[in-house]
C-alpha cells in the first residue's frame, strides 16, 4: 500500500460513515420508522469511497438508486441524509425527494436515481459542461451491473467516447440485477468488456479493495482531467443486504455460501486488519472512529426525528421556477 | 427597413437561437445532423460556422443521451438547447424528458435549475407516415416539470424560442414542420413573448376558436370566409400549451358563449379535452352549447396522400364544425 495514512484514513472513515449511515437506515426500516424502499450500500462501501476521495468538491457524480453511499462518501451531511429519509422538511431534498432521489448538488451529487441506468447519459451532460467551462473538472456515473443492459448507458457510453469528456464509467458489479443473477441476463462475466466497443480503456478492480478502487479511480480521473476522455471501472462487489431493506422476504436467490464468503471479504474489517498490521492504524483508535461516527448517527436520527413533516402547501412548490436566466 | 423585414418561421427559430447564442457564452446546441448540417429542417443553419463545433454538436443518434447531455449540463450551469428532429421521437428519449428533466428541480427538494430547451419537429402533412407524424403535446402537457410551446407563426416562434431559451425550466419548443416555409415579418431586434400567454389572433363576438400550431392558421382562413356571412369568430391562439393561459380562453367563452377547440392531434385525450373541460367548469352558466372539439381520427397518421388530406382537419373541416356550432344556439 502506498497511499500516505492521511489518505488511507480518509478513505477508511468515508467507508465506516456509509456503513454505520446504512445499518441505523435499516434498523429504522426494519422498526417501520422509514417510509418507502431502501436499497442499503452495505458490502458495497470500498466502491464509493475509494472512488470519491479521487475527487474533487466540485467534480460531480451520478449514482443509483441504491445512492447514499455515494452521497455520503461525496461529503453528504449525516443529519439532511436521515431527514430526507424520513420525509422530513429538513431533509436533504426537502422530503420531496427519499431515499431514492437523494441529491446534494453544492457537493456536485446529481442524485440517487428510481430508474436504472438513467444517471449515465445525465453525467454525461455534467462531463460536456465541464469540458466546455474548461476548469477540468471530471464527472463520474456511478451504475450496477444490470444497468449496462440498458439502452441508456449505451448512448452515454457511446457519446461520451465520440464527444471525448471527461467522464469515469465506475460500474459496481455486485452480481445481481434485482434478484436476478447476472449470469442469466448477459452472455459475458466482466462488464468491462463492453468498454472496448465503445473506444474506452477498462479495468476491472476488487471492488472489496479500497485501495485497488481508489488507485484506478486516481488513474482515471487523471486521464480525463488532461484530456484523455472517458474510461470504465469494473468494481466487483456485493450487496450483504437484500436488494431492498435488509430482509430476503423468505425468498431465496442467493445461496447462503456464496453471501457468508463475500461477507468475510468485508471491505472495512479488511482494511482495518491490513492498516493494523502496517502499523498505520491500531485497533483502539479503529473503534474510537467507529464510535464517534455511530454518534454522529445518534444525533441525526435525533435531529430527524425532532424535525418537523413538510406541510401540504409545499406540494406545489419546486415543481416550477419563476426566475429566468440567460444574458440578453 | 425593419418594419418591412421577413422572415421564415424556421429562419425565425435560427435567428432567435443566433441572437441568444451571441449574448450568452453558457448556451450552446446538441441534436443530430445540426452542425455542419444544419438540422434536416435547416433550422440551425450557419450556427456551427459562426459559433464552432465546441458550440453547435453534431451527436450520434441517441435520443435518450441527446437529453440526458442537455440535463446533466443544464444542472451544472450551462443552458441547453437539444433537438430531436422529429417529435415521434420524444418516446424514445421518455424516460429522460419525463422522469429525470421534469422532476429533477421537484426531487431535489428545489435546488436544481434546468434551464433546457428541446427542439423537435411535430405535425402531419408531409406523407411521413406514423413514426414522423404525430401530434404528441398533450402527452407532455400532462408532466408537471415541463412547459410546452407550440408557436403558429414567424412572429411568435422568434419571440417565443427566446423566452424558452431564458427560462430556466426544462421546455419543449415544438417546431410545426408544415410552418417552416411560412414567411411574415418578424424584427431583427430581439424580443421575448411571454410563455402562458395566449394570442387573440382575430376579435370576433360569434364563436371562439382555440387552435394551436398549423391549426391556428387554417382557423384563421375559416373565419375570414364565416366572416363573408356574417359570423364573426374570435380566434385565441394559446402559443405555450403547459402553461395554459385558461384566463384568457375563459374571458373569450364568456363573451362568444360558443366555444370549439381544434387541434391536429388526436380527439380522445388531446388537449382539446382538457380545455373543454376547463370551461366547462369555469364558465358552464355562459355556454350556448356544449365545447366542441375537432381533431383527427383515433388512428396512426397514415402514409398515402389519399388518406392523411382526409386525416388531418383543415380550414374548410374547421368551418362546417363552427357553422355546425353557431346553429346549436
Amino acid at each position: 500500500m502506498d497511499l500516505s495514512p492521511p489518505v488511507q484514513f480518509d478513505l477508511h472513515r468515508r467507508m465506516v460513515r456509509i456503513r454505520v449511515f446504512e445499518e441505523a437506515a435499516g434498523r429504522l426500516a426494519e422498526a417501520n420508522k422509514l417510509p418507502g424502499f431502501l436499497h442499503l450500500y452495505v458490502g458495497e462501501e470500498a466502491v464509493a469511497a475509494g472512488v470519491c476521495a479521487a475527487l474533487n468538491d466540485d467534480d460531480h457524480i451520478t449514482s443509483t438508486h441504491r445512492g447514499h453511499g455515494h452521497l455520503v462518501a461525496k461529503g453528504g451531511d449525516f443529519n439532511r441524509m436521515m431527514a430526507e429519509l424520513m420525509g422530513k422538511s429538513t431533509g436533504m431534498c426537502k422530503g420531496k425527494g427519499g431515499s431514492m432521489h437523494i441529491s446534494d448538488l453544492s457537493l456536485g451529487m446529481l442524485g440517487a436515481n428510481g430508474i436504472v441506468g438513467a444517471g449515465s447519459p445525465i453525467a454525461v451532460g455534467a462531463a460536456f459542461a465541464n469540458k466546455y467551462r474548461g476548469r477540468g473538472q471530471v464527472a463520474v456515473a456511478f451504475f450496477g451491473d444490470g444497468a449496462t443492459n440498458i439502452g441508456a448507458f449505451h448512448e452515454a457510453a457511446n457519446m461520451a467516447c465520440a464527444l471525448h469528456l471527461p467522464i469515469v464509467f465506475a460500474c459496481e458489479n455486485n452480481e445481481y440485477g434485482e434478484f436476478t443473477p447476472r449470469s442469466a441476463t448477459m452472455a459475458i462475466t466482466d462488464i468491462v468488456d463492453r468498454a472496448a466497443g465503445y473506444g474506452m480503456p477498462g479495468v476491472i478492480i476488487d471492488g472489496m479493495d479500497v485501495v485497488a478502487v481508489h488507485e484506478a479511480t486516481l488513474e482515471a480521473v487523471a486521464r480525463a482531467r488532461a484530456g484523455g476522455g472517458p474510461s470504465l471501472i469494473e468494481a466487483k462487489t456485493y450487496r450483504f443486504y437484500n436488494h431492498h431493506g435488509i430482509q430476503n422476504l423468505g425468498l431465496k436467490y442467493r445461496p447462503d455460501d456464496e453471501v457468508a464468503q463475500w461477507k468475510e471479504r468485508d471491505p472495512i474489517f479488511t482494511f482495518e486488519d491490513r492498516m493494523i498490521e502496517n502499523g498505520t492504524m491500531t485497533r483502539d483508535r479503529v473503534d474510537e472512529i467507529w464510535a464517534g461516527l455511530r454518534g454522529e448517527i445518534e444525533v441525526a436520527i435525533k435531529f430527524a426525528e425532532d424535525s418537523p413533516l413538510p406541510t401540504p402547501d409545499q406540494i406545489l412548490v419546486d415543481v416550477y421556477t419563476s426566475m429566468t436566466g440567460a444574458a440578453q | 427597413m425593419s418594419e418591412v423585414r421577413k422572415l421564415t418561421y424556421g429562419g425565425a427559430f435560427n435567428e432567435a437561437v443566433r441572437q441568444a447564442m451571441e449574448a450568452d457564452e453558457n448556451i450552446f446546441c446538441a441534436g443530430e445532423d445540426i452542425g455542419a448540417f444544419g438540422g434536416v429542417f435547416g433550422t440551425y443553419l450557419g450556427l456551427q460556422a459562426k459559433f464552432g463545433a465546441h458550440r453547435v454538436v453534431d451527436t450520434p443518434i441517441s435520443e435518450q443521451a441527446i437529453v440526458g447531455l442537455g440535463i446533466g449540463a443544464a444542472v451544472t450551469g450551462l443552458r441547453p438547447i437539444v433537438d430531436l428532429m422529429f417529435m415521434d421521437f420524444i418516446c424514445v428519449a421518455f424516460d429522460q424528458i419525463v422522469n429525470q428533466a421534469a422532476k429533477l428541480k421537484y426531487m431535489f427538494g428545489g435546488e436544481a435549475t434546468m434551464p433546457l430547451t428541446i427542439t423537435t419537429g411535430g405535425g402531419a402533412g408531409l406523407s411521413a407516415a406514423a413514426q414522423h407524424s404525430q401530434s404528441l403535446e398533450a402527452i407532455l402537457c400532462h408532466i408537471p416539470g415541463l412547459k410546452v410551446v407550440y408557436p403558429s407563426n414567424p412572429y411568435d416562434m422568434k419571440g417565443l424560442m427566446t423566452a424558452c431559451i431564458r427560462e430556466n425550466n426544462p421546455t419543449i419548443m415544438v417546431k410545426h414542420k408544415r410552418l417552416l416555409g411560412m414567411s411574415a415579418h418578424v424584427p431583427e431586434e430581439n424580443y421575448e413573448i411571454p410563455l402562458g400567454k395566449a394570442n387573440i389572433m382575430r376579435a370576433g363576438t360569434d364563436v371562439t376558436v382555440i387552435a394551436y400550431g398549423r391549426m391556428a392558421n387554417e382557423t384563421l382562413v375559416a373565419a375570414e370566409k364565416l366572416a363573408a356571412d356574417g359570423i364573426e369568430c374570435e380566434v385565441i391562439d394559446p402559443r405555450t400549451l403547459q402553461p395554459l393561459d385558461t384566463d384568457s380562453i375563459v374571458e373569450s367563452a364568456r363573451k362568444t358563449h360558443k366555444v370549439l377547440v381544434v387541434h391536429e392531434a388526436v380527439k380522445f385525450g388531446g388537449l382539446g379535452a382538457e380545455i373543454a373541460s376547463q370551461i366547462h367548469e369555469l364558465a358552464f352558466d355562459y355556454l350556448d352549447a356544449p365545447v366542441a372539439r375537432i381533431g383527427a381520427p383515433f388512428s396512426p397518421v397514415p402514409f398515402s396522400p389519399a388518406l392523411e388530406q382526409h386525416y388531418l382537419p383543415d380550414a374548410a373541416s374547421i368551418e362546417a364544425g363552427i357553422r355546425n356550432l353557431v346553429q346549436r344556439s
